[in-house]
């Protein structure tokens, strides 16, 4: 069969539609974005009307998912790794429950933070729900995997998680698929009681999860993506999980003298690693990520001879490179030519004619005026007014946390207290904490900065087109206090008059400056063109 | 064979399309290829890079090791400096000489020139007039540094040219013929500017 040119993020989306998937259900995130987006564009996603519309937010996404796989039906879930802490209620008890269709979380980690506010390790959710866990080292075993999962997902009735890093995901390289697997006709769980936490069901419940663990392991032992590779040198074994391997092979250009445990399937294949332990003197682990693995080996007393990122072999943070492994092996590496003095950093910008500029151009004018204002602000391009020329806001810490920040600051007594929010972040996370703020007339400020758009991702639709308002008052903003305008230059002191009224208002107020987003506005007039 | 190549620019100056292009000819020519690249944040105006890795045998990492890239190709010249640290030892530096200056602090353009000038294996062009000249719009410009680069990697012209003509089918001969007027002057640029 041709050879694709996929993404590694692509390479997942094409499993998943040729492993028979009904749905996909996602939030837009980097690293995992283009998974949904793949299948919303795929021709044959399309004529078999596999569900592909955006969630609300990654909890939605999670229970949407489970609850197909009630159906019988297979379903993907695609977030990156921050979304996992929104959908983990819903993990963590999928693994209770189990599945009945193949349900498969894709969580696509961010190491270096490239795009995000941390770089947790998404494998820690997968091994605190005791399900099993996927990390492909290369995009034709995204694909393979990704179908993989789907078959252990119903043979084993569990959720699995897939996780992959970022350069992973935005790596292309060719893939080879195989014909695809019709989809799953519907076909309701045998156990009417299966789905049922109650107390006495769950502990039933938690009990066969963990007579399964036995068996996890066992798969993983079996498992095609993990292998053990012999070595003539016995000095040192090492383990390699995801694409960690293809730095370890770079380093060797392809013949490593140590034997080699390739982890590419969780949990821990024991057999291999316990013939890797007895055969080899001391064990060096190479993960990306937390030292999850190197943790586990090495125990809390560290007795044993294991090394990697908790011991300075390998760097403590950041994502590995093929310098960093290299060196820890102690095999010839340069640093190349040193930079020229004169680069400079080019830190990302708004772009120029964003509706945010007016938002932070106006806001910053304002609070000039009330100098123990402080503003909290939230996830996405608007993030970026924390940068100069801004320099515009004091918070960003998770999806919603601009008004429920801004709220607690309140509670303490700070004023003005403002929350900077986006319209798709709002409706993420943001609704809640503003009936919050609502049931107990907090004195704060929240700007929804509106640009009809998931912008930051690449423009995906957001959830609150046509809605704001009525949310707003629904949730209970008296409607004087709601205040849609639009932002471009010329209104800025139109919108300085009516930040400043609301911030004397000493109750909610919910100001809406809407502006389609530039690039989005000039994407959809291209498409509309074809 | 084998050649590591980093593409450099600023989010929005499309180095996807060259590494599109590549990729498109790597496939045809049934070699080996991985190519990562930089999607989400830096996009805004940000510096991104692609690494592009193309080989007869089977590729491992993703990411080019220091000292190992074969080529620096950049669509803006300071962004063409901030990877040297990737370049192998007698690499070629291709970069256009068009600067995009999105920062208060952008270096001084002659000295940033000199210090391009004086590696010892550079091409400076100024692909955008280049782009307009011979295929009269500088939207090719990015297939002109394609071309300047292409005596320095290891995939026949042909497949390059097969490549471009694969990618930009579906818009018609006339916006292929523009692109590949594009790649054979970037070419012959390079060419006479080694010689």
């Amino acid at each position: 069969m041709q050879k694709q040119l996929l993404l590694g993020v692509e390479a997942i989306a094409q499993g998943a539609l040729d492993a028979g998937i009904s749905g996909v259900f996602a939030y837009p995130g980097t690293p995992s974005t283009e998974i949904t987006e793949y299948i919303q564009e795929s021709k044959e996603a399309i004529a078999r009307n596999v569900h592909r519309a955006w969630a609300c937010n990654e909890k939605t996404a999670m229970e949407t998912a489970l609850g197909m796989s009630y159906a019988g039906k297979r379903a993907l879930v695609c977030m990156k790794h921050v979304g996992m802490n929104v959908a983990a209620d819903c993990f963590m008890n999928a693994a209770i429950t189990g599945a009945n269709g193949g349900m498969v979380v894709t969580a696509a980690d961010d190491p270096s933070m490239h795009s995000s506010q941390n770089e947790q390790d998404s494998r820690a959710y997968g091994k605190f729900a005791l399900v099993p866990i996927m990390e492909p080292s290369n995009q034709q075993e995204a694909y393979d995997m990704t179908r993989h999962a789907f078959d252990l997902s119903e043979r084993l009735g569990t959720p699995v998680l897939m996780r992959i890093t970022t350069r992973l995901a935005h790596s292309r390289s060719g893939v080879e698929t195989r014909e695809g697997r019709k989809e799953n006709d519907i076909n309701l769980p045998e156990d009417k009681r299966q789905f049922v936490l109650l107390p006495a069901i769950a502990k039933k419940r938690y009990q066969i999860l963990l007579d399964k663990q036995p068996v996890f392991e066992e798969e993983s032992d079996n498992s095609p993506f993990n292998q053990y590779l012999e070595g003539e040198d016995k000095s040192m074994g090492i383990i390699a999980c995801g694409i960690g391997y293809n730095y370890l092979m770079e380093a060797f250009h392809g013949q490593c003298p140590y034997p080699i445990v390739k982890v590419s399937q969780y949990p821990l294949p024991r057999r291999m690693i316990t013939r890797l332990s007895e055969s080899c003197k001391r064990i060096v682990v190479i993960e990306e990520g937390y030292p999850i693995v190197e943790e586990l080996l090495k125990g809390y007393l560290r007795k044993e001879a294991v090394h990697g990122r908790l011991d300075g072999t390998l760097p403590r943070t950041g994502e590995l490179n093929p310098d960093c492994v290299a060196k820890a092996f102690g095999l010839q590496h340069t640093e190349g030519a040193p930079v020229p003095e004169l680069v400079v950093p080019r830190p990302p910008a708004l772009c120029v004619g964003c509706s945010h500029r007016d938002v932070y151009n106006a806001l910053n004018d304002v609070v000039k005026e009330y100098p123990n204002a402080r503003v909290f602000s939230d996830i996405g391009c608007y993030t970026l007014g924390a940068l100069p020329p801004f320099q515009a806001i004091n918070s960003c810490v998770d999806m919603g946390a601009s008004i429920t920040m801004a709220k607690g600051a309140a509670d303490a007594g700070l004023y003005p207290a403002v929350s900077v929010i986006g319209d798709s972040t709002f409706t993420h996370s943001g609704m809640t904490g503003l009936l919050d703020a609502v049931n107990e007339k907090s004195p704060i400020t929240i700007i929804i900065s509106d640009n009809e758009s998931i912008s930051m991702t690449g423009g995906q639709e957001s959830s609150a087109l046509g809605h704001l308002e009525a949310i707003c008052r629904g949730m209970g903003v008296e409607p004087e206090h709601i205040r849609v305008m639009m932002p471009v230059p010329k209104n800025h002191d139109e919108l300085c008059q009516i930040i400043r009224e609301e911030i004397e208002y000493k109750g909610v107020s919910v100001i809406i400056p809407r502006r389609i987003c530039i690039q989005k506005n000039a994407r959809d007039a291209k498409k509309r063109k074809k | 064979m084998k050649t590591d190549i980093i593409l450099a620019g600023v989010g929005g100056q499309g180095i996807l399309s060259i590494a599109a292009a590549l990729g498109s000819a790597a496939l045809t020519n049934n070699l080996y290829m991985k190519q990562a690249e930089t999607h989400g944040m830096s996009q805004r105006g940000g510096d991104v890079q692609s690494y592009m890795r193309i080989s007869d045998k089977p590729i491992y990492s993703d990411l080019i090791a220091k000292g190992s890239a074969d080529i620096i190709l950049s669509v803006e010249p300071m962004e063409a400096l901030r990877y040297l640290p990737y370049l192998k030892e007698g690499g070629y530096v291709v970069t256009n000489a068009t600067p995009l200056i999105n920062i208060p602090n952008y270096p001084d353009v002659e000295q940033l020139m000199a210090t391009l000038k004086a590696l010892p294996h550079e091409v400076i062009i100024d692909a955008d007039n280049i782009a307009k000249e011979a295929a009269g719009n500088t939207r090719a410009s990015n297939f002109v540094m394609l071309g300047a680069a292409s005596p320095f990697i290891e995939i026949p012209f042909e497949y390059l040219e097969k490549g471009i003509a694969a990618i930009f089918e579906r818009k018609g001969n006339e916006v292929v013929e523009m692109n590949l007027k594009a790649l054979r002057a970037g070419r012959d640029f390079a060419k006479n500017y080694i010689k």
